[in-house]
Formats: C-alpha cells, sequence, structure tokens
C-alpha cells in the first residue's frame, strides 16, 4: 500500500463518521425534547456536516481523479463507507443519541487533539478547527449524561440501557490495521493505544459521577474498517443517496 | 384608576409612534389581540420545520443540506424569539404550547401542504418565506416593543432564506428535464397557497381594524399580497417558470399585477382542519412534546438535586 | 409524576465585542446554569453575534414601574449641565 493509498482512506474513514453522525443527528430536527434543545443538537449536525466536507474533499484530492465532496460523500456502494458501527446506530431515544454523542466526543476529543499534531498538514489544520467544536459537543454530551443519570429514575434507567446497548460498538474506535500502522510511521496516524486507556478513564469518571455504571466487558462488534456494517447503514444511504442515485445527471 | 391609564391615554401613545412595554398599560383586547398574533406567528414558524425537515436527510448535496438545516434552525429560533415575546403578555409556553395542540391556536395554512419533491423545498423558502418576510418586514414598526424586537431579528436572519429558495429553483430549471418539471410541479402546488398567506381580503377580514388602529398591524393583506404579488412574478418568469394562473396580467398604469380571484373555499377548508396535512402536523408536534416529557422532568429533577451546589458556586 | 414544565425563562445579554456592553438579546428556557449558557449560545451567537455572555433567570429582573416614570426619569431633562455641550469653550481651545 503507498502512503497516498493509506492516507486516502484514513481520511474518508474520518469523513464518514463526520457524515454519517451529521446524518443522524439531522433526523432529529423538529423533534427535540425542547425548542432549544433542537438548536442544539443541530448546530452540532451541522459542525458534523461541515467536517464532513472537509475531509471528503480532501479524500477527493489525494484520489486525485477529479471528484467533489458530494461524488464522494453519496456515489459509494455501502461497502465502501468506513465510519463506526457506533456512529450510524439509531436515536432509539434521546438517552441513546447522548450515550453514542457522548462516546463519540470524549474519543473525537481525544482523537483530533493528537491529529492536531499530524505531519499532514491538511488533517492538521481540520483537526484544529475542529477540536473547538468537539469541546462543545462533548461538554453537550457530558452536562446531559449528568442530568439523565442522576435526574428521575425513569430517565437514569434508560440512560444506563443506553450506555449498556451501545457499549459493544466502542471497542471498535480504538482497532487500527495496516492503514494505521503505515501512516503512523510517517508520523499522519493518531496511535490508538493511549487514547483506549484515556477514554476508559475519562468515561469511568462520567458515567459514576452520573450515579451510572460502568458496563461489564463484552464482545466487541467489528467490521467497518472493512466496510461491513450493521443493518443500519443500508437504510441511512438509501434516503441520503436517493436523489443522487435516482437523477445521476442533475447537478444540484 | 388613574386618569393617564385609561384608554385614551393608551391610544394617544399609540398615536404619537410610541412603543407599548410588557408593563405598560394596555387595554384587555390590545393584549389579547397580541398573544393570538404572536402565538400564531410563532406556531407557523415552529410547525414549518415539519415539512421542510421532510427533506433534510434527502437533500441532495452536502451543500444543500447544511444550507437546509440551518434555514430550518433559524425557524425554530423565530418561534423561540416569538414564544418569548408572547411570554412578556402573561402567558407561559406550557399554555402556548397546549393552545396548539388543542387546535385553540392556529398557525399558518400554509404548513398544511406537503413538501413531495426536492423542489418543494426551493418553493418553500422562495414563496412561502418570500410571502412571510413581506409581512415581517411591516412588522418590524408593530408598536408593541418585545414583538418589533424580535421581528427586528427575524428579519435579519430571514434574508437568506428566501435567496436560498430562489437558488434551489434557478439550479432546477437550469437543470434536466426531471429537474425543471418538479420544479414546475412545486410552484403549481405552492403558488396560490403562499397568496392565501396574507389572509382574506381586507374587507373579509375580521380582527384587520383594531390591529390597524393599535398599529399592531401596520399593512393591510391585499396591501401586503399585492407586493408580494408584484416582485414575485417576474422573478418566476425570469428563470421560466409558469405562474399557474390562465389570466393573470400587468396593469400598465398602475404597475401591479392583476391576478385570478383566489379559491378561498380551499383558504378556509384548510384553515377548518381539511388540509392534506394539518392532523400530520400536530400530530408530529405532539408526539414529540410528549416523548420529551421525561427528558424535561430529568432536568428539572437534576436541578432540584443539585441547585444548591449550584448556587454555591455560580 | 412530576407536572411537565417548559424549564425555567432567563434573560440573555450578550457582549458582541469586548469592551462593549453587554445588551439584551432575549430570552431561552432552561434548567440549569450550564443549559442556560449553551441554549444562550445556541440561540443568540449563530451568526457570530457575541464573544461573551451573561444569563440570569427572568425571576430576578426587577424593572421600574411605568407609573413612577415622571419620578424617575422627568426630573433629569433639565439638568443640561450634565452634557458636555452645555460648556462655552474659547475659540481654539483644542483636546478638551
Ligand atoms: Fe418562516
Ligand atoms: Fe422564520
Ligand atoms: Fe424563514
Amino acid at each position: 500500500m503507498t502512503t497516498k493509498d493509506a492516507a486516502y482512506t484514513y481520511t474518508i474513514r474520518l469523513g464518514d463518521d463526520a457524515l454519517i453522525l451529521g446524518h443522524r443527528l439531522s433526523e432529529l430536527c423538529s423533534r427535540g425534547p425542547i425548542l432549544e434543545e433542537d438548536l442544539a443538537l443541530t448546530n452540532v449536525a451541522l459542525d458534523m456536516i461541515g467536517r464532513a466536507q472537509a475531509l471528503l474533499k480532501y479524500a477527493a484530492d489525494i484520489e486525485g481523479k477529479g471528484k467533489t465532496d458530494d461524488d464522494i460523500a453519496y456515489r459509494r456502494a455501502e461497502i465502501n463507507y468506513y465510519n463506526h458501527l457506533l456512529i450510524e446506530q439509531p436515536n432509539a431515544d434521546f438517552a441513546h443519541t447522548i450515550a453514542r454523542q457522548l462516546f463519540v466526543s470524549v474519543f473525537e476529543f481525544l482523537f483530533y487533539t493528537e491529529l492536531e499534531k499530524s505531519r499532514d498538514e491538511t488533517l492538521a489544520a481540520i483537526a484544529s478547527k475542529t477540536i473547538k467544536e468537539i469541546k462543545y459537543h462533548m461538554q453537550h454530551a457530558i452536562d446531559w449524561t449528568l442530568r439523565l443519570g442522576d435526574g428521575t429514575s425513569e430517565s437514569h434507567n434508560r440512560m444506563q440501557t443506553a450506555v449498556n446497548d451501545l457499549w459493544m460498538y466502542t471497542g471498535e474506535l480504538f482497532e487500527m490495521d495496516e492503514v494505521d500502522a503505515q501512516l503512523m510511521r510517517d508520523g499522519i496516524a493518531v496511535d490508538l493505544i493511549p487514547i483506549k486507556a484515556q477514554w476508559h478513564n475519562d468515561i469511568k469518571t462520567v458515567l459514576s459521577k452520573a450515579t451510572l455504571l460502568i458496563p461489564e466487558d463484552t464482545y466487541m462488534q467489528t467490521g467497518s474498517k472493512k466496510g461491513i456494517h450493521t443493518e443500519n447503514l443500508g437504510h441511512i444511504l438509501s434516503e441520503m443517496q436517493y436523489l443522487q442515485r435516482a437523477y445521476p445527471d442533475a447537478v444540484w | 384608576m388613574h386618569n393617564e391609564h385609561s384608554d385614551t391615554h393608551f391610544q394617544s401613545r399609540i398615536d404619537n409612534g410610541e412603543h407599548i412595554e410588557s408593563k405598560d398599560y394596555m387595554p384587555e383586547g390590545y393584549r389579547k389581540h397580541l398573544i393570538r398574533q404572536i402565538s400564531q406567528h410563532a406556531h407557523s414558524e415552529v410547525i414549518g420545520m415539519q415539512p421542510e425537515g421532510n427533506w433534510i436527510t434527502r437533500a441532495p448535496s452536502l451543500r444543500a443540506k447544511q444550507i437546509l438545516l440551518a434555514k430550518i434552525q433559524d425557524e425554530g429560533g423565530h418561534g423561540l424569539y416569538l414564544y418569548s415575546a408572547a411570554e412578556t403578555l402573561g402567558i407561559s409556553r406550557v399554555e402556548l404550547i397546549e393552545n396548539l395542540q388543542s387546535g385553540k391556536a392556529k398557525y399558518s395554512s400554509i404548513f398544511n401542504y406537503p413538501a413531495l419533491n426536492w423542489a418543494d423545498i426551493g418553493a418553500i423558502g422562495w414563496l412561502v418565506d418570500g410571502a412571510a418576510i413581506v409581512n415581517q418586514v411591516s412588522l418590524q414598526r408593530t408598536s408593541y416593543g418585545p414583538y418589533s424586537r424580535a421581528m427586528v431579528r427575524i428579519c435579519k436572519e430571514e434574508s437568506f432564506h428566501q435567496r436560498q429558495g430562489y437558488e434551489i429553483m434557478t439550479k432546477m430549471m437550469r437543470g434536466t428535464k426531471d429537474q425543471q418539471a418538479m420544479a414546475q410541479d412545486a410552484m403549481n402546488r405552492w403558488w396560490w397557497p403562499s397568496l392565501m398567506m396574507f389572509g382574506p381580503h381586507d374587507t373579509d377580514s375580521p380582527h384587520s381594524s383594531d390591529a390597524v388602529k393599535w398599529k399592531i398591524k401596520r399593512e393591510t393583506n391585499d396591501e401586503l399580497r399585492q407586493k408580494f404579488i408584484d416582485k414575485t412574478i417576474p422573478q418566476a418568469e425570469l428563470i421560466g417558470l409558469i405562474i399557474p394562473d390562465n389570466n393573470f396580467s400587468l396593469d400598465e398604469k398602475t404597475g401591479h399585477y392583476k391576478i385570478s380571484p383566489i379559491n378561498w373555499d380551499e383558504f378556509y377548508r384548510v384553515i377548518a382542519g381539511h388540509g392534506p396535512c394539518n392532523k400530520q402536523r400536530v400530530d408530529h408536534h405532539i408526539k414529540f412534546h410528549e416523548e420529551g416529557a421525561w427528558i424535561r422532568e430529568a432536568a428539572v429533577a437534576y436541578k432540584q438535586k443539585h441547585v444548591k451546589k449550584e448556587l454555591e458556586t455560580a | 409524576m412530576a407536572t411537565d414544565t417548559q424549564l425555567d425563562l432567563w434573560e440573555v445579554f450578550i457582549q458582541s465585542k469586548s469592551g462593549l456592553p453587554y445588551i439584551h438579546a432575549g430570552s431561552i428556557h432552561a434548567s440549569d446554569n450550564k443549559m442556560a449558557i449553551q441554549n444562550a449560545r445556541d440561540i443568540y451567537t449563530r451568526r457570530g453575534e457575541g464573544t461573551s455572555i451573561w444569563v440570569l433567570p427572568s425571576k430576578h429582573i426587577v424593572a421600574s414601574n411605568p407609573d413612577d416614570n415622571d419620578m424617575l426619569f422627568d426630573p433629569s431633562n433639565d439638568k443640561v449641565y450634565r452634557h458636555p455641550t452645555f460648556y462655552v469653550m474659547p475659540e481654539g481651545a483644542k483636546n478638551i
């Protein structure tokens, strides 16, 4: 694998996380628990789509075949999407949305803090812009985790269920393969081993402050690095790609 | 009662062009009219999130998705500013929402029409926001201070809404045959309802006279509608959209367009609840309001547990 | 089951640039301090309107009574000596 191929895959993976999470969050528009929160979640969604745009455009540049960010976002088959399984899990209820936001934003905070030091200048620049946004996403997720965990018994139970349900998708956040290995040698990719330990630490702190239990060790689901997803992604894509696929000649 | 608190004094303040603030004396009719109008306006912004929200997950490009999300978010913000303005009149948001869900309070009938194809997103921004802006610009000078301030903020934010809608329509009209057909279809369905947004003719409008006397409303329904027609028809023609009206014409002397009679039966039928989406819109609002109850309760419970700590650290 | 609410009403003040006064932007609903700041940020600074936010529960606002307007505000109408243009400076005076 050339560095170029590895960098393309690495960037697409990051871009897909932002793309699909932005999509998931955008589904919540007009469905918030209170109008203020509706607007707050939309802000997070907009940050994600903006980041997806930057990363997918960069992936297109690396590939060098004259594609646009939209070509990459809208015109791949399911097997060629590489977002983490956690990202595509549905907004089953607000607790699931918040638990997903918590797991993802704490991870992204640690990850992008490191990526800011990447020797790839474009990735480093995207990271330093995005880290400010992530800090806010993380604060928002932590605050709601505390309110739900330590709120009413119903909210506590829902939040615990959500944490438990999503736990099996968190292991994948720290998987590394030959793409990571190669780019780490070049000082481009982030080493996920120290991040894994820190993530567990931070999540434990938040969950216990929220009077929630840390889920027990369990089998961790895997597959997204090879494009093997849960059934959720196909439905997301069939909506997202509808117009692009129905009218392939159209410019929007 | 103090003499200066009489309705005459109030009316002279209005006539002098003064703004009324929430703690000032106001006749009960003025307060009631404002609550009805502001809440109807607020509910329209909030319910209006639904038809456009219907296309967020299918927006055909990242740019389109960002624009649409930001636009709908603005509308939610407008609802929020207006709820706040209504709250200064002594009605709570809880009551306002109850009135919406029970059907006691109305919202603009335009949102009881469905958004069926992507060009509908263009038509909504261009025609529906376009019609709303004409009304809102006029309302910046409304006599009630909190309402006027909310409208100033809203108008600033609205400026991109109509443009993004027209941009979509333009792109579709310059696009493939399919896209042009979608655009014309959207035009056909949204044109007449958008003209109805201004309300019945002045001669048939039940609330107009008080509202004009109190300077809540600064221009009449027909005046505002005419402004909208005059600026919109040339925009349609510029990009090749056909106005779905066989008999409209430009009066060269006045510079105003004359259109065919509006189908007021349809207007009253939709207001009465028989539009394609009335039930769906309110049901959606109720569903997510109810699903949010446990979350709001959790926030309150958490605050009660931690309120002491918070005061100490505040 | 607790009665449902729309959380508490707060007033939002935004400073658009450091050094400038905080200006009332509007209101929001929120349950606690943090949520109030975050909601104020998400609702009133979406277009870069602010660099700093104050929020306070609306119930803590004390407002003057319009009935007292004569007493409170009229007395300052005839005190022109508080305004710099009241004073006549000699021809050619600079930096004053
Ligand atoms: Fe609107
Ligand atoms: Fe609006
Ligand atoms: Fe608008």
